[in-house]
């Protein structure tokens, strides 16, 4: 009886471990996947999944020390990284779960509403100082950031700045919270946000990028590809792990987990979820 | 049976004593080595190249001028110490604008001798591209392999540590942010601070001493990020109403809060030491015929001086290594401060902001650490004059 018991306890453990698996990294993402899990364990009775945050950094770090199971990250992988891992002689898979939009956004009582990517560049760069050079009132341009390090600063820089530097003014917030309070409460505020944080106390900007005329932030112009600041959202994981995980991405990228992803207000990998 | 438990006790605190000193020596020791690790790293990033061709009479660029090249804020050789000759810009990216998906290979395993091809045949290029893809540097020249030097850092005026090709690591911006908010932080606390300590101590009675001192010893045990959460909701945009600013995060908005929370600091420790002045002075001094007032600043005051400016300045340590409510309100924008009344940036908010999502090891990161070892440094020299101040005379 007493050696049942010891077999079944090893079982058990077994088959915890077996499922057990644990994701960490970038903040953008991190609510997005606690949805994801929450619904993969509903489904997946016996399954374990712990999601912490920290930043994409952390999360690529602790993939590098096996601490973590899949990394979050929502810039992709840098080469000091990437070159960190071959050290350690471990390859990487890269999985996108989704895509985020960014959507720039200004004070409610400010009269512009679109603006094209020269104007943002001008804006962001400290070229364009005053409201009055794109159309609106006269005022000075108070330009919001997250911090350097985030994802969503890099991301913003490549897209819409072309890989030049903001100007070293620009006041840099540490959470996305943080922008949308800021802007609400700044009259010649301008800032970006993802779309999934959109609320109606900020106004968002349409956006052209070239003669494609301008198009609003949405999750419909995002996924026709029609509105232009989108980036995709990554996990990493380990490749000779990748059976650890494997139920756990396959469910995201199935149509019941896409369906979770743009619920939640981001934009699914493929079309039709 | 005494002696023995009395020894081993005795051993036990010894050991604590040790290990505490020990470890705290350990930290140190790893704050320097990280931060120290900086100047190890390249201006370039690791495992890229910035290629020019060889006929141009450039030799070497500073990190900042390969910033404002890739800005594009520099667009003429001219400037950067070359010829006549309009800049042309070109990253890894550019590639696939230049040549077709069919040109480059399957696998891009013709990218390295595509990328030599475009850096042959422009004058004015200048290339950004990975060490590995350039292996055959004919006809090319790359930027010599420099070290981050010690003077960019110490006195460089731009924060730019994500930057591609060069991150730019000048800490002036932040430290002169970091000092320039405690300075006014503590010129706001001061007469405050020294008005209640002085109140409490001397004027008011039992009964509201009863009552005001927990109070005050309260603002003590608040959260800083509820600090600074207040500071955000309130003090930012009634800061900016009342100055009529573009924008309410700002420099005054940040010494407010530090001010508030090191108000308790200053208050019990020189209420403290004015309690302490001996009851024989202040009669003798009352017996002498000086009224309340002249006893007060005449005989309680110096004596209990060296316990009031350590108040002072432990206030001060606390101003300048707070974070949390300074990240919510300052803005945190990485300019030379020239006025109180615009967004700053000071040191422990960069690093709370930035640390997490570094790349571990890598030159962001180290940067991040030498910040820490300045404020280590700040730190130190306050408590040794707190030291100094309170061992002068009693």
């Amino acid at each position: 009886m007493n050696k049942l018991n010891v077999l079944l306890f090893c079982a058990c453990l077994w088959a915890t471990t077996a499922t057990a698996q644990r994701i960490k990294g970038s903040d953008t993402v991190l609510p997005l996947t606690q949805k994801l899990a929450e619904a993969y364990i509903a489904n997946h009775p016996g399954a374990s999944v712990t999601v912490t945050g920290g930043g994409s950094g952390v999360g690529l770090s602790a993939l590098n020390d096996h601490t973590t199971d899949i990394a979050m990250s929502s810039r992709s992988i840098s080469f000091g990284e990437k070159m960190k891992l071959k050290q350690k002689k471990t390859e990487v898979d890269e999985i996108i779960i989704a895509y985020d939009a960014l959507a720039v956004i200004v004070h409610p009582s400010n009269p512009v509403d679109k603006l094209t990517r020269e104007q943002l560049e001008g804006i962001f760069r400290g070229k364009i100082t005053d409201w009055e050079e794109v159309g609106g009132n006269k005022g000075k341009i108070v330009v919001y950031a997250r911090e350097t390090s985030s994802g969503t600063y890099e991301f913003f820089k490549e897209s819409v700045l072309e890989n030049k530097n903001y100007m070293s003014s620009v006041l840099s917030m540490p959470a996305t919270g943080a922008v949308i309070q800021s802007v609400k409460q700044t009259k010649g505020a301008i800032g970006y946000v993802g779309l999934a944080y959109l609320n109606p106390q900020v106004k968002p900007i349409k956006v052209a990028y070239g003669n494609t005329g301008y198009y609003a932030p949405t999750v419909e112009n995002s996924i026709e590809k029609k509105y232009p600041i989108v980036r995709p959202l990554y996990y990493y994981c380990n490749s000779s792990d990748r059976e650890k995980v494997e139920g756990f991405i396959d469910f995201i990228l199935s149509p019941a987990g896409q369906q979770i992803v743009r619920e939640s207000g981001y934009i699914p990998v493929t079309n039709n979820p | 049976m005494k002696k023995i438990l009395e020894q081993s006790v005795k051993y036990l605190f010894t050991a604590s004593g040790f290990i505490t000193s020990f470890i705290i020596l350990l930290i140190i020791f790893f704050l320097f080595s990280e931060g120290a690790g900086l100047f190890r790293n390249h201006i370039i990033d690791d495992g890229y190249v910035v290629a020019l061709n060889k006929s141009n009479p450039v030799n070497t660029l500073s990190a900042n001028q390969i910033k404002e090249i890739f800005d594009e804020d520099i667009t003429n050789w001219q400037e950067a110490g070359g010829e006549d000759e309009p800049i042309q810009v070109f990253r890894l990216s550019d590639l696939l604008s230049i040549y077709s998906e069919e040109e480059l290979g399957s696998e891009y395993e013709h990218a390295g001798s595509k990328i030599k091809e475009t850096i042959l045949q422009n004058e004015g290029i200048i290339a950004f591209v990975p060490k590995s893809l350039l292996t055959d540097t004919e006809g090319i020249k790359t930027m010599p392999d420099q070290t981050i030097p010690v003077k960019d850092v110490l006195a460089g005026t731009e924060w730019f540590p994500t930057a591609t090709p060069s991150p730019l690591f000048g800490i002036l911006p932040l430290l002169a942010g970091t000092l320039w908010v405690s300075f006014f932080a503590i010129l706001i606390a001061l007469p405050f601070g020294l008005c209640v300590s002085i109140y409490m101590s001397e004027i008011a009675s039992e009964k509201v001493r009863n009552v005001l001192k927990p109070v005050i010893e309260l603002l003590n045990g608040i959260p800083s990020v509820v600090y600074g959460f207040f500071g955000l909701i309130v003090i930012v945009p009634f800061l900016q109403q009342l100055f009529n600013l573009p924008v309410g995060e700002s420099g005054l908005a940040g010494s407010l809060v530090l001010a508030i929370m090191a108000l308790p600091t200053i208050v019990t420790v020189a209420e403290d030491a004015m309690r302490n002045c001996p009851r024989s002075m202040r009669e003798a001094s009352l017996a002498l015929g000086a009224n309340k007032w002249q006893t007060i600043y005449k005989v309680v005051i110096p004596y209990s001086i060296s316990g009031i400016t350590s108040g002072i300045v432990l206030g001060i340590g606390r101003a300048v290594g707070e974070t949390m409510a300074v990240l919510m309100v300052t803005g945190n924008a990485a300019v030379m401060p020239t006025s109180i009344l615009e967004p700053l940036r000071t040191i422990p908010a960069t690093i709370a902001a930035e640390l997490g999502e570094a790349p571990t090891g890598e030159a962001h990161y180290q940067s991040l650490f030498l910040l820490g070892v300045i404020l280590f440094f700040i730190t130190l020299f306050i408590n040794l004059s707190v030291e100094y101040i309170s061992s002068r005379k009693r």
